[in-house]
């Protein structure tokens, strides 16, 4: 037992310092690529190629006054971005980097993730409520609607991966897709993982679908009265949680750990990162949809297209265990 | 029927999505436009245009302006920023006098001696649009641009000159003007 809980704090003590890292990272790809595909440097005065850029906006972000909008909620409205950024800490726990390299092994990582992502949701909505401020109550709005429809056809789509696996733990999954693509879930599974990924859009709040924070309608929507570091912490979070449905989406459809040649961790980050930057590419390329578009699409789409796609798989399993069991 | 058109035009419409993807991916890969500012100039700064000086060249002098204080620019500028003060006829001597008033009792035609070019040519530079009006309706062609596009200052007055005074000026050895295209070397 104190092995595993020292495995636990080990682990957690990496994801913290990582999502630091990451966060960091992000901006800077972000801030790179959105310069690059508009034809300008972006961020290149601090560091090279203003790689020091992200800190010098951290550190600015920890030195800035905490500010609480007049008669605003100072319970809900502080716990709101704490609540945000805590439970990211917990859904990297059950991610599978390489071969037996993760810091919680449970086998029900999947719904763990899931679970606890949802409450993401909850943290938007009280920073919204608490803050006091119509764009943030509209923005909070936005989130609620948004996520819990976005979360339905993202569940179905999971758990079409995990009909053919057999499993809700996320080692078991990877270890059952082989090296090469064409041994990959995606190649079973490519329409699940197309509404994985425009779902895990919507649920992330990235664009095209960041309708709760939408800055040229709600300023910045939830968070809007949030300075300093409370701005922050829904900021790592944001990219936090983009790393989590990448990572799920590498070890459910991309085949994880495996690939050739390299060890698995790095085809593990690799993957990962190829699917952030294609996040990165996705926001600034296409505009932001209208709120009843965004809505069409998951309910008149993704949702109908999910359950379609959950029948399906569960029949062609049940018809493998037959005729398995008849061989 | 019409559903399933609809439905296939939509997926159909889908490909959309991917012409955008080629349009940014294309332009992430080629070169930036942005010219680093501070550390390089745009090639063709020669061509910008600074604010205004007089033309000089009257009588036969290079700092005197060849400026005839006809108003007209001041009358052009859509901005106001152009004040023309001509100069007033110096005060004759009693022999000038004298042969003033002789002439005219043989019925002579008197000539004004006020000289033409000008006392003052106040130029508003933080009201400019250098838009150029005025250096089209100069009938003496006594106007044009510098190519000082660096100047700044600490106050608006500092955007406010007399203009035959900075001619006049410029035959003294010039007041360090900033350079054209700043140095090369970073002071980062
Ligand atoms: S350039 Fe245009 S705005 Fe400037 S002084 Fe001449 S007429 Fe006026
Ligand atoms: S600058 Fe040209 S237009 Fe203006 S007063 Fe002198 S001569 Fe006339």
């Amino acid at each position: 037992m104190p092995a595993e809980f020292i495995r636990i704090l080990i682990g957690l003590v990496a994801v913290a310092i990582s999502v630091g890292l990451i966060g960091l990272v992000m901006v800077w790809v972000e801030r790179k690529v959105a310069g690059h595909i508009q034809r300008r440097p972006g961020p290149y005065e601090v560091g090279p190629s203003g790689l020091l850029q992200p800190l010098a906006d951290a550190l600015k972000l920890v030195g800035k006054q905490l500010f609480m909008p007049d008669k605003a909620d100072p319970i809900l409205f502080w716990l709101a971005p704490v609540l945000s950024f805590l439970p990211v800490l917990l859904l990297f726990l059950p991610l599978p980097l390489g071969d037996g390299l993760y810091a919680l092994d449970v086998n029900l990582g999947l719904l763990l993730i899931l679970a606890f992502s949802g409450l993401a949701v909850l943290s938007l909505l009280l920073g919204g409520w608490a803050s006091n401020n119509k764009y943030g109550l509209l923005g909070a709005a936005r989130a609620v609607a948004q996520s819990v429809a976005y979360e339905i056809p993202l569940l179905l789509s999971v758990l079409a991966v995990s009909f053919v696996a057999g499993s809700l733990n996320l080692a078991e999954v990877v270890k059952g897709q082989g090296t090469w693509p064409w041994n990959w879930n995606i190649m079973t599974q490519p329409l699940a993982f197309l509404i994985y990924m425009v779902s895990a859009l919507g649920e992330t709040n990235r664009a095209p679908f960041d309708l709760p924070e939408a800055e040229s309608e709600l300023t910045a929507g939830f968070h809007t009265e949030y300075s300093g570091m409370g701005f922050g912490l829904f900021f790592l979070a944001e990219y936090a949680n983009m790393v989590v449905v990448c990572a799920v989406a590498t070890a459910l459809f991309l085949g994880g750990w495996n690939g050739p040649v390299l060890p698995g961790p790095v085809w593990f980050v690799l993957k990962v990162s190829l699917l952030m930057l294609l996040m990165v590419f996705f926001r600034w390329t296409y505009p932001r949809v209208r709120f009843d578009q965004l809505l069409n699409i998951n309910w008149k789409w993704l949702m109908p297209l999910a359950v379609l796609n959950l029948l399906a798989t569960s029949f062609f399993v049940k018809l493998a265990q037959f005729t398995e069991v008849r061989w | 029927m019409n559903a399933i058109k609809e439905a296939i035009k939509t997926v159909s419409d889908l490909w959309s999505l991917m012409v955008g993807l080629r349009v940014t991916g294309k332009y992430f890969l080629e070169p930036q436009r942005t010219v680093r500012y501070p550390w390089k100039a745009v090639s063709n700064i020669g061509t910008f245009k600074g604010h205004l000086e007089l033309v000089g060249g009257g009588q036969k002098d290079p700092f005197k302006p060849r400026c005839i204080s006809c108003g007209m620019c001041a009358l052009a500028c859509p901005s106001h920023c152009i004040t023309v003060v001509k100069k007033k006829a110096p005060k004759p001597t009693p022999e000038e006098e004298k042969a003033l008033a002789e002439a005219k009792a043989n019925g002579e035609k008197t000539k004004d001696k006020a000289p033409k070019d000008p006392e003052k040519f106040v130029y508003d530079y933080s009201l400019c649009s250098l838009c150029g009006t005025c250096i089209e309706n100069c009938p003496a062609g006594a106007l044009s641009f510098t190519g000082n596009v660096y100047m700044a200052g600490y106050s608006r007055n500092d955007f406010l000159f007399d203009l035959v005074v900075k001619l006049r000026d410029s035959q003294a050895p010039a007041p360090a003007e900033p350079a054209a295209v700043p140095a090369e070397t970073s002071e980062a």
